[in-house]
């Protein structure tokens, strides 16, 4: 019973970052009916806006130390991040340790405006265009977005810590009543699960329960009418465009003490999550969640040795075996609508 | 001509001619001088150029000819591959043997994989293929690492059996050949300043490239190629019509496997090693890339683009901040800085941002590639002309680019 929750338990952090990027893409497909492949550097960015932070926050210049000296006897040169000076020693010191949370306040408006540039800059204009093209140029815009990264931050991934009060693990197990230390799970990635499922109660009650978001549903359903009500439905569908990139941008900041960001995470997390999100069913937001976090648990149940001496690479295929088999045997996922590209 | 069209033939000669010429053609500037690092004619390149031509021919005829995106073909690159090398491990450094299993093997697999993907379209058929592939990438990179040698990559070993060749252990690690003939082996001719070299590889990859397109020909002008066509533009009428057409794009995949299969087969016969990385989505990307750029649905516009990307990769990639300085060198200091940070992030390791830049501005202004790309010049060129009067006509005429 232990190894089974604690299975769940692993596979709860990479759902949760496949829930929330395959969100992001069924958001686009349904409001917009463009493909974005260059949602996975989206992910990236949103990495990278926690990297820029963290590095902003620990700019720092030199100062001479009198009380302290080195083995000459010279007084000794230490580091003071400029945000110390600004903010006092102690609250300095902690505004650098929660620089990651701190990033978000900074993905969101860079996310934002990012997504708004893409959908008005290139998107909207391979709306009429077939569905290969704006695979295509989205995939090359990937490619841009990547190598724009690659040439700022360096081909090495930059490690990138959790607040000191996160770091370390919880023994899950002892909470849940069974033997302590059967089941140890690090603080982070509950956070990050926590996290996500916050984001997407946010994402689902905007829809659900504003104005604004009723419009979007219904535009989703039927643009051309809606339009004809006299309501432009191309300019909440832009915006729907941003949020969709600030959700992909706020699962990559959060995502960075788990997997330490380089250039190519984006392609990495992408292929998975249109996987993804051909098993939740094209265009249905439950969909792309459940199957997020479906596929994350059945990936962390196949990377369990008892399974993989049973199947050997089991946990490297599983999700491609689950995606084949459901679009061979259920071609619009699990929660699809019926007839949207079903063919 | 060869059962070719008057305008096939030309086209096909005017390839052949490019092709085996290329050690002079892509070797404009003489040994020595400044510009020499633009030069291309050297065998280890021109190979390149001529095998990703056949992949991107290949593809072409899936892509092209049918619509069906696929981006999972460079799993088939990767078998034919790792079938080549198996094949010199176990039976003989002779590259025929070794081709034919890698054909075979590529063809059998893309038989399986084309059954399954073919039951959907459009992006669905896209994500299958990419599953397929990144399926094929991860169990060669673990699971199958007997057969792969995993991250490692396949390589020749002196203890290889290699029945055919006599058996007995070799001092030193045999080399591929064909028929006694060595692919590494090259001549060079001096003329001047210029050095040209000729290698045998290149010329075995040049013969085989030239048959796979001539067939591709072939295919394109075929009832098979026209069928092909119908699919893409209306496959639903073609349903209606009472027929079947599952048949005929699970061929075209077949077939475009088999190519992709022949491409990898030679890249091990060029350099007997083969890894997973080849398989890589990435690697799948690229042959699109490459199709897009050429020109997808026209018979030259492939090779047009695995020329070009492979081109600016290896040149592009050459160019640092020191080349640049010296180009610069005539303008003041200030400036020459400037514009060297400039360009410094498109050369050199950057030069994936550049072919992004290019591939995105293909794809926004020129959907048809390249050779949309010059037959639109051509047209204006003919389009003065006609204005001028018909004075110029001729020249233009000889001008113009050409197109298919």
């Amino acid at each position: 019973m232990d190894a089974i929750i604690l299975q769940i338990l692993n596979g709860l952090d990479k759902g949760s970052a496949y829930a929330l990027i395959a969100l992001g893409l069924t958001l686009i497909f349904g409001t917009l009916g463009v493909v974005n492949f260059a949602h996975g550097a989206l992910f990236m960015i949103g990495a990278f806006c926690a990297v820029t932070l963290n590095a902003l926050l620990g700019m720092s210049h030199q100062v001479e130390d009198p009380t302290r000296t080195d083995f000459l006897g010279n007084p000794l040169q230490v580091d003071v991040p400029y945000v110390q000076d600004i903010f006092g020693e102690a609250l300095g010191a902690s505004i650098i340790d929660w620089a990651v949370p701190l990033s978000i306040l900074l993905a969101i408006p860079v996310m934002l405006l990012i997504g708004l540039v893409m959908e008005r800059g290139l998107i909207r204009h391979f709306y009429k265009r077939p569905h290969a093209d704006q695979i295509l140029v989205t995939f090359g815009l990937a490619i841009v977005l990547q190598e724009i990264i690659k040439a700022i931050y360096g081909a090495n991934p930059i490690p990138t810590p959790a607040p000191d009060a996160f770091r370390g693990s919880v023994d899950f197990g002892q909470w849940l009543g069974f033997q302590a230390g059967s089941i140890i799970y690090p603080v982070w990635r509950l956070v990050y699960f926590f996290f996500s499922a916050l984001i997407i109660a946010g994402v689902f009650a905007f829809l659900q329960f504003t104005t604004f978001g009723m419009v979007v549903r219904a535009g989703m359903a039927d643009r051309e009418t809606v339009g004809l009500l006299g309501i432009d439905i191309d300019r909440r569908f832009t915006l729907m465009f941003g949020i969709a990139a600030a959700v992909a941008g706020l699962a990559g900041v959060m995502y960075t003490p788990i997997l330490s960001p380089n250039y190519h995470m984006g392609m990495d997390f992408l292929v998975l999550s249109f996987v993804v999100v051909v098993v939740g069913g094209m265009g249905s937001l439950p969909g792309a969640v459940l199957a997020g976090f479906l596929l994350g648990i059945l990936q962390s149940f196949a990377s369990m040795n008892a399974v993989k001496s049973l199947l050997p690479g089991i946990d490297q295929i599983i999700i491609y075996l689950v995606a084949i088999a459901i679009l061979l045997l259920r071609p619009r996922g699990l929660m699809g609508r019926k007839g949207v590209m079903e063919e | 001509m060869l059962g070719l069209g008057k305008k096939d033939f030309t086209l096909f000669l005017a390839v052949a001619a490019i092709t085996l010429l290329a050690p002079f053609i892509l070797n404009p500037f003489p040994t020595g001088s400044g510009l020499a690092q633009f030069n291309a004619g050297y065998p280890d390149l021109m190979q390149r150029f001529v095998i990703y031509g056949i992949f991107a021919i290949g593809f072409n005829i899936l892509f092209g000819l049918t619509g069906y995106l696929s981006f999972g073909h460079a799993a088939f690159l990767g078998l034919g591959s790792y079938s080549a090398v198996w094949m010199f491990k176990l039976l003989s450094m002779n590259v025929i043997p070794a081709l034919i299993l890698s054909v075979i093997v590529a063809g059998l697999f893309a038989l399986v994989i084309g059954y399954i993907s073919l039951r959907r379209s459009g992006i669905y058929f896209s994500i299958l293929t990419l599953a397929f592939a990144q399926m094929a990438y991860a169990l060669a990179y673990s699971v199958l690492t007997p057969l792969t040698n995993g991250e490692t990559g396949l390589q020749l070993t002196l203890d290889d059996p290699r029945v055919l060749d006599g058996g007995g252990r070799p001092t030193s690690l045999p080399v591929t050949e064909l028929f006694g003939m060595e692919m590494r082996d090259t001549a060079s001719l001096g003329l001047g300043a210029w050095d040209f070299t000729f290698g045998v590889g290149f010329y075995f990859c040049a013969v085989v490239m030239l048959i796979s397109f001539y067939l591709a020909i072939r295919i394109f002008r075929s009832p098979f190629g026209m069928m092909l066509r119908a699919v893409k533009s209306n496959q639903q009428r073609m349903n209606y019509t009472g027929l079947n057409t599952r048949p005929y794009t699970l061929a075209a995949f077949v077939i475009s496997g088999m190519y992709a299969g022949l491409a990898g087969g030679l890249l091990a016969c060029m350099d007997p090693l083969a890894g997973a990385e080849r398989m890589q989505w990435t690697a799948s990307g690229e042959v699109v890339l490459m199709t897009i750029l050429g020109g997808a649905g026209t018979l030259i516009g492939p090779i047009l683009g695995a020329g070009m990307i492979k081109y600016f990769e290896n040149i592009f990639s050459k160019i640092n901040d020191a080349v640049l300085h010296q180009w610069f060198a005539a303008l003041p200091d200030g400036l020459e800085d400037f514009l060297v940070t400039i360009i410094h992030p498109f050369i050199g390791k950057g030069w994936h941002l550049t072919l992004g830049l290019m591939f995105m501005a293909v794809v926004i202004f020129l959907p048809g590639g390249l050779v949309e790309g010059g037959q639109r010049v051509g047209r204006l060129f003919r389009r003065r002309d006609r204005k001028a009067g018909g004075a110029e006509a001729q020249a233009a005429e000889q001008r113009r680019t050409p197109a298919e």
